[in-house]
């Protein structure tokens, strides 16, 4: 992978907005920011209630996912433009569901929606009609998510790169900031993991820093390049907007997402936490 | 809000924190509530911690630790502007950001 194989900017997509074999999906934090506006012809996903099983703690499996993209009128063989808000972060997350079910041709907007707003470039709120199509997911490419056992194993071996804030890191928090802290988990990290917050990956107007500036990021943080990498946040979504820097933009092989994160390492019985600043 | 990341914060101020330290406000130019732009959260050290879309009548909030923080607004038209607060447990700080 390159950037221009994974990321398209604002330009690209007003000037094949429109086209056959190109969709548009937007996907939020805010499940509402659509609503309110959206780039012309695209559709929406819904985070919580399109990509999460319903009853049991994990996402939609293939079926599902296949059947949402039908429902969505996606076909395998078109070009997805993935795009939200917060540096992309939910659409990051869709990315790799993408990527995990083996879409080929899967793209996110460089920037995403705040640097479309702050464009002041046009949002609509008319929902596209697109029919229906017979969407085929793949097996999950288990390649890029880890579970827990992995990432026990992988301790003072592999690279863990905890994408949180400093405060949850540290344990002085176990949320974002922008959500109450109600959780009743062990606070801390996994020991020997990295600090590197998913947002020091995105410069202020949401767009990527470059890959320079992102090598230099993650080796200061004392991530290893010729090792094995596993990212984790606190429920799998910031921390797959790292799965995507390291793997996609970086070109790293053996990344993976622990969507399990810290809401299931902070509850179980047994395993090391290391709380304060240090790794 | 707490089985997810959740949608950022919104409807009306709080008025009771409980044990979270609230940093919320509204963002307003010329009296009148600007209602596209984000507010992020940056922490004493000026690194981003959080970012939140303004909603409809200006307003965002953050439930933050403990400690002093910068607001920081961006919106279209190349708007920004800061303001420094402080947060503690069991406190709501109030601001009115004027751009």
């Amino acid at each position: 992978m390159s950037r221009s194989d994974v990321l398209v900017d604002a330009d690209w997509v007003e000037a094949h907005n429109g086209e056959d074999g190109v969709v548009l999906v937007e996907v939020d934090e805010d499940t509402a920011a659509y609503d309110k506006g959206h780039i012309r012809n695209a559709v929406k996903i819904d985070w919580k209630k399109d990509l999460q099983d319903p009853v049991r703690r994990d996402f939609v499996d293939k079926d599902g996912f296949a059947a949402l993209l039908s429902a969505r009128g996606i076909s395998n063989d078109d070009t997805v433009v993935l795009y939200g808000g917060n540096n992309n972060w939910f659409a990051a997350y869709a990315y790799w569901y993408f990527r995990l079910y083996g879409h080929q041709n899967v793209k996110l907007l460089d920037g995403g929606r705040k640097k479309w707003e702050l464009e002041s470039r046009e949002l609509v709120t008319e929902v596209p009609q697109r029919a229906a199509t017979s969407y085929t997911a793949a097996d999950p490419d288990s390649s890029i998510r880890a579970f827990r056992d992995e990432v026990v194993a992988a301790i003072g071996r592999d690279n863990l790169i905890d994408v949180r804030s400093p405060d949850e890191f540290a344990g002085r928090l176990l949320a974002p900031a922008h959500l109450p802290q109600e959780q009743a988990q062990r606070a801390g990290h996994i020991p020997t993991a990295r600090s590197v917050p998913w947002s020091k990956a995105a410069e202020e107007d949401g767009t990527f820093k470059s890959d320079d500036a992102l090598r230099t990021l993650y080796g200061d943080a004392g991530v290893d390049f010729a090792k094995d990498t596993i990212a984790y946040c606190r429920i799998g979504e910031r921390s797959a907007h790292t799965w995507f820097v390291m793997h996609e933009l970086l070109d790293q092989p053996n990344v993976k997402n622990y969507d399990g994160s810290w809401t299931e390492y902070g509850s179980l019985v047994g395993v090391p936490i290391k709380t304060g600043d240090e790794s | 809000m707490s089985d997810g990341c959740g949608a950022p914060a919104g409807g009306a101020p709080l008025t009771d924190a409980g044990n979270q330290a609230v940093i919320q406000g509204r963002v307003a130019q010329a009296g009148a509530p600007v209602g596209t732009g984000y507010a992020r959260l940056l922490n004493s050290d000026g690194e981003f911690v959080a970012e939140v879309p303004l909603g409809a009548d200006g307003g965002f909030r953050f439930f933050a630790a403990p400690g002093s923080w910068t607001l920081r607004v961006l919106a279209p038209g190349g708007i920004r502007a800061e303001q420094v607060v402080s947060a503690a447990i069991g406190e709501i700080a109030n601001l009115e950001v004027a751009v």
